[in-house]
């Protein structure tokens, strides 16, 4: 039992907890993560010479970044880490990882996937421009490199994300030129039962946007994004607000994003079943209350299985570590599964409170202009997407891609993939559910052709 | 149930094959339905190379390749609709003293079948095509042979096919198929289909119809694996393929005007037709990246961005089965065309159409008849 093999994906703080859980059996995990260093996207740790301390790149969460980090290190001798390192396929019982240039194939007993997530973008007019950046790429230039992704930004779209990040760039020394929130205030309000099942979370939300009014920052609510302007980069967004007047505000970058869509690309390659979650408005693997999937071996955890934040990572990475121990054998006390579920409980009640405070704002896709770019990758427009739709009878969206290539450039539909789910569940006038998801193909992300095997 | 829908011909499989004989069977005037389990064109014919090639084929099939590069030429104009089909050239290339004299061999007697091909030495084929490698030792090119886009050719023959008076009939999976008279008797869970004629065009699922008529065939399914790599700019115009007695060697590429470089070949992979799917083993696509660099050198430079596979029907000599039943009057088949099917559609739409309508066809069928197995 000792030597078989329980492989981690990622190190953000599901990977980090599933693996010292794995390690308190006595297990040796293989933890693999694409960054140099652990922590994941949230805790992102900066490179060697940079001398920030936890408070200042974590806020409210340097504690909990600091006992993630602490907690991975203290894994050093325990764990085998992999840092650098891209699953870019899952087959036969075997992962297929890149490490520079060198492929090896892994094979596993059992396999914890703890992948987290990326932006989910709605395009709008201009959304291509140099200077336009995901909102988590804006907080991961900071986070990382000290830098800002303009001098003058407008944070534009919605989420929490959207106040957090605005809110640590001013902190920083930015112009924050405005924040618009496409989501209306009184959806807010509607959310607050919801969202009070977490009072601490509520107090930091209510915080930032506060610290944002003391710094003169304009925050404006309802609004709807109409283009970002410019001619070799960010010169405005034109957007108009809740009472329908349209209005310019000048900035040389615009960081843009509608929360995060969970990155379910290598449980789709491990052929785990999905099924559409009307939460997230997008399809999700799907799994028990303690992340097995339907594919035997293969657990979820964190934002990858679906989005519930950090705190709620490091319980459901444990839980997932948790189940695949008591499938390989090893004993695991039932109150210990016990806590864990019941932790995690009002998590979910909470995130549903932040979907309805801060819905993803499908309707616009009705509103596109047909010369509106939906994939960037392939320059795939609105107009393309419904003319497939409407004149070569495409139904769903594989049969989409294959007519019009979309989704099928660098980025493989993970940017617009949503977006263009919605704009052609519109042109057919058929719930976004009815249109399906863009199938998984590997390599996950671009593989290049000097790969040598090794191993 | 309501009364059977009677038709004159009822093609049964949507890919490229029964679109294109759906299509040319209308411009005949034959009344036809078209059945397809899922979308036109969505399993073999879709998910194809994409290669509109003659060199290189099983000689007696020819005349049915020539046939249909001369439509593969019109195509725009028939269909309305613009597959992408480019006359690029199709080079082949081999990097042995002894696989050269086989391509000067294969010229000479491709020549009888009015397919001219051009020999090119070591220099020639470097002045040309400066990508190529160094080891390549000649090469053989057939000048008016090209590719095209095989996730429209087939659904615009469909589309076409529809336009011109065929019902197409999608997500119409055939659940029984008899002839208990006169007529055939084909059922699907929304609507039974009447008529005296019927064509199986049902890919590597065509080997489960035709054994309901008592004509079993050793068809097996595999998969391609292909891959695309990142766009760059277009500089590739020609098909190249590797011919080599070492079918690891085999690979073929092109690049499409979008600018990506597709490929495929060397090796393939496990399909499932029962669950419809077929799909890339990892390591394939791994150990295709050597033998595509071994080609072309600067390709290394690249990335691939996507791989996939799909489900062809393999026959263990290699070529298809076409033509009429060797039982029952009235049934026609089209299938199993081995992984080298796509050039070939529109010309077996014509000849298949021609065959049905008229009773005869000038294009030599005989090396194809499914009687060939029956014999075994």
């Amino acid at each position: 039992m000792a030597d078989r093999r329980v492989v981690v994906v990622g190190a953000g703080p599901a990977g980090t907890r599933a693996a010292e859980r794995l390690a308190a059996a006595g297990l040796r995990p293989v933890v693999i993560d694409e960054a140099a260093l652990n922590g994941g996207q949230i805790y992102r740790r900066q490179p060697a010479g940079f001398t920030r301390p936890a408070e200042a790149l974590y806020g409210f969460e340097a504690g909990r970044a600091r006992a993630v980090h602490g907690a991975f290190e203290a894994l050093s001798g325990l764990i085998e880490h992999r840092p650098q390192t891209l699953v870019w396929h899952i087959y036969d019982g075997a992962l297929h990882l890149l490490c520079g240039t060198k492929a090896e194939r892994l094979p596993y007993d059992a396999l914890i996937l703890a992948t987290g997530a990326t932006d989910r973008i709605m395009p709008v007019r201009g959304w291509t421009l140099p200077g336009v950046y995901s909102l988590g790429g804006s907080q991961i230039a900071l986070k990382a490199q000290a830098c800002a992704i303009g001098a003058e930004v407008v944070f534009m779209g919605s989420g929490p994300l959207l106040y957090l990040v605005a809110y640590q760039y001013a902190k920083a020394g930015a112009t924050v030129a405005a924040v618009l929130d496409t989501s209306p205030f009184s959806a807010s309000v509607k959310a607050l039962p919801a969202l009070a099942t977490r009072p601490a979370m509520l107090a930091k939300g209510i915080y930032y946007t506060a610290r944002l009014a003391l710094r003169g920052v304009a925050v404006h609510r309802g609004i709807t994004p109409v283009a970002i302007e410019g001619d070799d980069g960010v010169a405005a967004v034109v957007w108009r607000d809740a009472a329908g007047r349209e209005r310019r505000t000048a900035c040389d970058a615009v960081g843009l994003g509608y929360g995060l869509r969970s990155e379910t690309q290598l449980a789709d390659l491990a052929r785990c079943d999905f099924a559409f979650d009307p939460i997230a408005r997008q399809y999700l693997p799907v799994t028990d209350q303690d992340g097995r999937t339907s594919t035997p071996g293969v657990y979820l955890a964190g934002d990858g299985a679906r989005i519930q934040g950090a705190d709620a990572a490091e319980l459901a990475g444990r839980l997932a570590a948790c189940a695949a121990l008591r499938d390989l054998g090893h004993s695991v006390p039932a109150a210990e599964f016990a806590s864990l579920r019941a932790a995690l409980a009002p998590m979910a009640q909470f995130r549903e409170g932040l979907d309805t405070a801060f819905p993803w704002p499908a309707h616009f896709a009705a509103g596109f202009a047909d010369s509106d770019v939906v994939c960037r990758c392939e320059c795939i427009t609105a107009g393309d997407l419904r003319e497939v739709a409407l004149e070569k009878g495409a139904p769903e969206l594989n049969r989409a891609k294959a007519l019009s290539r979309v989704g099928m450039g660098r980025c493989q539909g993970r940017m617009c993939g949503p977006a263009a789910a919605e704009v052609l569940a519109d042109a057919l006038g058929v719930p976004v559910e009815q249109v399906g998801r863009l199938r998984g193909q590997g390599p996950v992300k671009p593989l290049p052709i000097a790969t040598e095997i090794v191993g | 149930m309501s009364a059977p829908i009677q038709a004159d011909v009822i093609v049964v499989g949507g890919g490229i094959m029964g679109a294109a004989t759906a299509f040319f069977l209308r411009r005949r005037g034959v009344k036809v339905v078209l059945l397809e389990r899922g979308l036109v064109g969505q399993q073999a014919s879709g998910v194809n190379f994409g290669n509109v090639r003659r060199q290189g084929r099983f000689l007696p099939q020819l005349p049915l390749a020539n046939r249909s590069r001369a439509i593969w030429g019109q195509l725009s104009e028939l269909l309305g609709e613009d597959a992408e089909f480019i006359a690029t050239g199709h080079v082949r290339v081999c990097f042995r003293a002894h696989e050269a004299d086989r391509l000067e061999a294969h010229a000479l007697a491709v020549r009888e079948y009015g397919l001219e091909l051009e020999i090119l030495s070591a220099n020639e084929l470097r002045a040309r095509y400066p990508f190529l490698a160094p080891g390549v030792v000649a090469g053989s090119l057939s000048p008016l042979d090209g590719h095209a886009n095989p996730r429209l050719a087939a659904p615009a023959f469909g589309r076409a096919a529809a336009r011109a008076g065929a019902l197409v009939v999608e997500n119409a999976e055939v659940l029984a198929i008899e002839k208990p008279g006169d007529d055939f008797l084909v059922e699907t869970a929304a609507a039974t289909y009447r008529a005296p004629i019927v064509q199986i065009s049902a890919g590597a699922w065509g080997g489960t119809l035709s054994a309901r008529f008592g004509e079993k065939v050793p068809i097996v399914a595999r998969g391609p694996q292909m891959a695309v790599t990142e766009p760059m700019p277009y500089r590739i115009a020609p098909v190249v393929g590797v011919f080599s007695d070492n079918e690891h060697e085999g690979m073929y590429f092109r690049q499409v005007k979008r600018g990506n470089i597709v490929w495929g070949g060397g090796w393939r992979g496990p399909a499932f037709p029962d669950l419809l799917r077929a799909y890339i083993d990892p390591m394939n696509t791994l150990r295709q990246f050597p033998m595509v660099t071994r080609v072309a050198p600067g390709l290394a430079q690249l990335r691939t961005i996507r791989t996939w596979s799909g489900i062809e029907g393999y026959l263990p000599d290699d070529i298809p089965i076409m033509g009429p039943s060797g039982k029952v009057s009235g049934l026609f088949y089209a299938f199993g065309f081995c992984g080298h099917g796509f050039q070939l559609g529109p010309g077996v739409g014509d000849t298949m159409a021609e065959l049905i309508a008229t009773g005869s066809t000038p294009i030599p069928l005989a090396p194809f008849h499914i009687s060939r197995f029956a014999m075994q």
